[in-house]
Formats: C-alpha cells, structure tokens, sequence
C-alpha cells in the first residue's frame, strides 16, 4: 500500500514538473488575451492597485471614462485590487496567460517583470515623455515600458523655531546640511535634554521602505546597491569603504541615542506632537504638518553624506502587458492618458508631485514658486532610481535584511560583504538578466 | 462431475452467501471509493502534488518570476543552505522554539485543564476565557503583544510599577525569541486545555473514588490514577504541538520579519523569504525539503519511544 502511494506521488510529481516545462515552453509564444470583440469595439482590460485608494481610484475612472468617450474602437475596463495582494494577483495572472491589458506596476519591479516577459514597451511616445520627470519612468534596456502621473520626495521636516531655539543653521538646496554639521545638530537638540531622541527616521516601517528610504544615504556617501555601469555585481560599491562608513553612521544614530532603534507606531504623530525635532518623511506628510505648524514647519534637503543629498524616485507607474490581444488600442490609451490634464487630476487627488511641469502648473502649491514647489525641486535635483535590474527584488530584500542588522550593532562590513556575495550570487545564476 | 462433486461438498450456506457477499463487496468499494473522493482529491492537489513538486524543485534553480525555464543544477541548492549562515542560526531558533513550547505548553495547558475540570458554578466562564485566545487570530494577537511588548508598551509600564527597568523585547536579539516563545503558548495552550479537558472526562470517577478511600493525596490521585489515564492524550498532544511549534511563522513574520541580527528567524520564515519576497523558487524548496526531513525524522523517534512504552505495558 505504502508502495503504491508514493508510485502515485512520484508519479503526480512527475507529471506536474512535465506540465510546468511545458507551460515554461510555451510562454514565449504569441499568447493572445481577452480582447472581446462586440459590435466592433474591443474591450481593453486594465488593472491597478487603487481598490484601498479612493481618491487615487476615482481620478484614474475620469481617465477612463473621458478615454471611452473620446471614441469607439476602443472601450477600456478598469478592475481595482487591494495593493497588499495586487502583486501576487499580477504574477499568477501572468503564469496563467490572464494578463490585463494595461496595469499598473511599482516602479521598480518594471525591469523585472518586463525581464520576465510580462510588459511590452511603450512605442511612439518619446516626445510625450521626455516632459515627465525622468524617475517616473520605467525603463530597462534602453526601452520605455511605462510612465507614471506622480512622484514623491523624501525630506527632513523640522521647525524654524525647533532650529534657531538650539542654534542651527538652517539649510538650503544650495548649502544642505553637511554630515558633520548634522550630527553637531543632532547633539546640541540631544543635549538640551529636550527631546528622548531628536531624530526619527521612521525605522518601524517595514518592506520596501527600507531601500526606498535609507539607500540614498549610501548613495549619498559614495556607495550603492550595485555597480550601475553593467549591473553585474555590486563588489566594492556595496561593501567598499564609502558604503562602510554609511553603515557606522547609521548604526552611530542608534548608539549615540539620536533616533530610536525601532520607531513608534506613529513617527508622523510624534513630530506633530513635538516629541521628535527633525522627522525623515516625505512629501505626503506636508498638508498636516503646515496645518498644524503653519509657516514654522521648513522641509530641508536629506544630509549630505559626502556625494550631495539623495532621494529615493519612483512610484507607481502604468504598462501594457505582453499578452494583450488589442495591443494598438493599449498604446491608444496610453498616449491619450498622458495628457497634462491627468497628471495634474492625479496627482492633485493623491497630494503627490505631478510629474510634468505643465501638469504642475495646474495643481495648486506646485506651480513655479508655490509652497510645495520645494518638493518637485527635490526630485529634480536629488531623485536617484533604485537600480534597473531585473535584480532589483532580491538586492531589495538583502539590503533591507543588513540595514536592520547593522542598525541593531552587525558589524557593517561583515553584513555589507554577505549581502555583496548574495547580491553576486543572484545576478550570476540569472545570467546577469541578459 | 467432479467439480459439481466438489461443489456439492461445499456446505449450503457459503454458496448461497458468496454471490451476495461479492455483490456488497462491490457496492461498498464503489462507496467507498466515492466518499474517499473528495478527500483524497484534496490530499492530492494541496499536499502530495505539492510535496512531490517540493522534490523535484529542490533540485532546479526554478523561480517565481522568470522568463527560462528551470534547468536541473544537481545539489547546489544544499550546498548553498549548508553554507548559510542565517539557515544555521533558523534552525537551532526552531529547534529552541520547540524545546521550550513543547513541554511548556503541554504542562500550561494540563494546570489548566485541572483547573477547570471542576464543578463549579460559572466554569464555564473560565473556560471560554481560557479558549478565547485560540480562537482569535495569530495575525491579530501579534499585532496586539507587539504593542504590550514595545519598550514603553504595557508590559514595562506594569514592570516599572515595581521597580523593573523591562528590555526592549522584540528588539534586543537577547529577548526577542524568548518574547515570541511567551505570547505562542499564551495564545495555543488554550486549546490543547481542552484536549487535556476531553482526556480527564474519559477516566472515570469511581477511580478517583476507590483511590480517596485507600486513602490517597490528591497528589497520588494525579500521579497513580490521572496521568496514566491520560496517556493516549499525552502522546496525541505531544506529537500536535511538536509540529506546530516547528512550523512557526505567523509571529514572526509580523512582529520582529526574523530579526533582530536573525535571532527570531525560523526555518518556515526563510523558506517563505527566500521563496516570494527573494523569487528563489528551488531554493526555498530545498530548505522545505529539509525541514520537511527534520520535521518527520522527530516524529518517526517521538512515535517510536511513544508506541515502544504501549508495548511494554
């Protein structure tokens, strides 16, 4: 009996592992999806993470539906999903050859799923998009596979009040706040007792804040997650001496009880109670944090690790994918929905920075001189994209994985080099992604 | 003639009942095998199909995302696990985890069941309360310690009231898996309470009765007359939560994601790492064959020690 069952699951197993080669063969072929043709109009579908995100929601519909009314080749179905599972939804639609047409992708995993063959790139639109701001692009090999409405911009928010009270200069774009000059700040504030720690760089926050976040420090200190010339390997950027000396920087915050190990549950609460005197946060903390401190809020660069300061770039941006039956009507909406209109009517209801200079002029606070123009000056100047790579996942995870360790007292060279071998080691068995 | 001859020696009463016999023979394997269906349909899709996969994928450098299929790479998926540090480090925290819950929880929950096994007027209160943290999810009983456990949370408010300056829990790599080992029993041994509870309510009270009138402690009442009516339980509760506690996850994917300096991370937690959040297909199935291994290698010696005392019995 026992015989018999485990022939059965050889068997199953066999059988199944066979199915999969076949399924992995085929999937470079010309699958085509869904377009159902009714009286002459093609049905486009279209998937986004919007479904917790009303405003965002709604503003993508008016896109929509001003596309379905502008003509009747076409008619696009939007279908929105919680973003907790909107990947996952992705990637098993993608292995069953259920693809949308268009959807919405994090910008960076385009690389990777357009490396796996889920995106295909966007044609005819260079003109279009050499006016978005270049981080809310998702390129990989030289080709454009999606655009997004809106970027946002990390900074340091403080108060000019909290700033001349200690004695502080207050930075500028022009002159940031130098290393030294930062932690000689951080322990005037440390020192008066005032504040249990005068700094919060938001460390409770979890997934892919830690990259988006704290890789441009080390960028902003000489290193990097991976050599961007080839991507092959990221020897001597990630565990160099400019990446060490980000790692006992970032870990000296911790010992010399500047920031808390682990943030509380709300770090944005806490600044606007005044418990922390300089908050790392970005752009869409800046309506609260005025509503409360009026004119005494300031948002000041990111210090300057020695490379001038950096900001993580990229948000959410729109693709088509590879198995789109109506691939003509795809790129259709896609241009009609790159208009300035609706980078201004998307970024307006998400308070996030439009992504071109036409669209911004049509959103309130953001046109040239306005008080959130600071934002789209910070991504111009500083935005660096985390790296192209269809590595760019697994180089998320380990960098995650060794910015908390050494914060909790690894010893940053040692943690930098594991992650360097795992990082190679990755890249390598994918043949470099080529 | 004589095979009728032969036949005619067969007594009346088989011939007449076989036909029948094979008749029911057949219905019921017909039965039974569509009863079994659905079952086995599921065993199959869920578990074996799975483990089978498991296999063969330990063995490719298959994954999540990827535009090649997987090619065969031989053992280098265990090479690369054995030569890991962080795997070394899952293990002997999973190994910890269940040497301390084990016999930990089991007891928690034989006091318990004691305790309520009484008649009483409002027990019932008392077990619904003992109960109500299983039926509460892990996920929301994390979330609700990680906010006691925070270094200004509950937990170090009550300790500070007398005198006690509490570690910050989850994030001092010293506290952090002791901190999970605490809130997992609190959260489980309600239920094996009410296993312990079941195996109690089968020993009768005539026992208990014949033993108070030689004039036995309730001490000696517990060691000569309940313990060994709870064996059959003890063996059932002991191989349940050994494997429950190897497969721990859910706690710590949300209160400490393995750290801090990996000293909550677990063997299911890298796997379940390794095999979405880093794509490594194969490589999370070697580490889900290795603790596939482990985890039926203890129950084979657990099933074997437990089966070698019925038989000295």
């Amino acid at each position: 009996m026992l015989n018999r069952i485990v022939k059965l699951a050889i068997v199953t197993a066999v059988t199944a592992s066979l199915t999969l080669t076949f399924a992995g063969c085929t999937k470079g072929g010309s699958a085509t999806n869904g377009p159902s043709e009714e009286g002459g109009i093609s049905t486009l579908s279209m998937w986004t993470h919007n479904a917790g995100n009303t405003d965002e929601l709604n503003a993508i519909e008016q896109v929509v539906s001003d596309y379905n009314a502008s003509q009747t080749k076409y008619k696009v179905e939007l279908q929105a999903f919680p973003q907790d599972s909107y990947n996952q939804s992705v990637v098993a639609a993608a292995s069953a050859k259920k693809l949308p047409c268009i959807l919405d992708i994090d910008g960076p995993n385009v690389p990777n799923w357009a490396w796996a063959g889920y995106l295909a790139p966007i044609e005819g639109m260079d003109d279009t998009l050499s006016k978005f701001l270049p981080t809310v692009l998702g390129k990989w090999s030289d080709k454009t596979y999606s655009y997004g409405y809106y970027d946002v911009a990390l900074n340091l928010a403080t108060r000019t009040t909290t700033l001349e009270k200690y004695d502080i200069r207050i930075p500028s774009m022009d002159k940031p706040w130098t290393k030294d000059e930062f932690t000689a700040a951080l322990k005037k504030v440390k020192d008066s007792g005032d504040f249990q720690y005068p700094l919060d760089l938001q460390t409770g926050n979890t997934g892919e804040w830690w990259p988006y976040a704290y890789s441009p420090f080390l960028q902003s200190a000489g290193g990097d997650l991976i050599n961007r010339s080839d991507f092959k390997s990221a020897d001597s950027v990630l565990n160099g001496p400019e990446a060490v000396a980000w790692g006992e920087w970032f870990r000296s915050l911790v010992t010399e009880e500047y920031m808390p190990l682990k943030s509380g549950a709300d770090p944005a609460k806490d600044f606007l109670n005044g418990k922390t005197a300089i908050l790392y946060t970005g752009s869409w903390s800046a309506a609260d944090a005025r509503e409360k401190f009026g004119d005494d809020v300031l948002f000041v660069p990111p210090v300057d690790l020695g490379k001038g300061p950096k900001i993580g770039g990229g948000s959410w941006q729109w693709g088509i994918s590879t198995q789109c039956g109506a691939a003509e009507g795809a790129q259709d909406y896609m241009k009609f929905a790159a208009a300035d209109k609706y980078v201004a009517s998307v970024s307006k209801a998400t308070g996030t920075i439009p992504a071109t200079d036409a669209g911004a002029d049509m959103v309130p606070g953001y046109e040239a001189g306005g008080e959130n123009d600071i934002f789209r000056q910070f991504s111009k100047k500083y935005a660096l994209l985390r790296p192209e790579t269809p590595g760019y996942p697994f180089i998320a995870t380990e960098f995650t994985k060794i910015a908390q360790d050494i914060l909790n007292g690894a010893d940053p060279k040692t943690a930098l080099d594991t992650a360097v071998k795992n990082i190679d080691a990755n890249q390598e068995s994918n043949n470099f992604f080529e | 003639m004589t095979v009728i001859d032969a036949a005619s020696h067969t007594p009346a009463a088989q011939t007449s009942v076989n036909p029948t016999r094979r008749k029911t023979d057949g219905h019921t394997r017909v039965a039974a095998t569509l009863m079994l269906l659905p079952a086995a349909v599921l065993m199959l899709t869920f578990l074996i199909i799975p483990i089978g996969l498991t296999f063969v994928l330990a063995f490719t450098n298959a994954r999540l995302i990827s535009p090649e299929p997987a090619t065969f790479v031989g053992v280098d998926n265990f090479l690369r696990l054995f030569d890991n540090a962080t795997f070394w480090k899952s293990l002997t925290n999973t190994v910890l985890f269940a040497v301390v819950v084990v016999p930990v929880q089991s007891a928690v929950a034989l006091g318990l069941a004691v305790l309520i096994n009484t008649r009483m007027r409002g027990i019932n209160f008392f077990r619904t309360v003992y109960f109500l943290p299983v039926v509460t999810s892990m996920v929301v009983v994390s979330m609700l310690w990680m906010f006691m456990y925070q270094p200004d949370g509950l937990i170090n408010s009550v300790l500070a009231k007398v005198g006690i300056q509490g570690p910050d829990w989850l994030g001092d790599p010293q506290w952090a898996l002791l901190s999970i080992i605490l809130l997992s029993i609190w959260q489980a041994c309600g239920f094996h309470m009410i296993i312990w509870l079941s195996g109690l309510q089968t020993i009768p009270g005539e026992l208990y009765e014949a033993a108070a009138l030689d004039g036995a402690s309730r001490w000696r009442q517990f060691t000569n007359v309940t313990w060994p009516g709870l064996r059959q339980t003890a063996v059932f509760i002991l191989i349940t939560i050994t494997i429950a506690a190897f497969s721990l996850f859910t706690q710590v994917n949300i209160m400490t994601q393995g750290g801090p300096l990996d000293s909550t991370s677990t063997v299911v937690y890298m796997a379940v790492r390794t095999g979405f959040q880093q794509q490594q297909t194969g490589y999370a199935s070697a580490i889900s064959l290795v603790f596939f291994v482990i985890v039926l290698a203890v129950s084979l010696v657990q099933r074997y020690f437990t089966r070698d005392k019925e038989a000295k019995r």
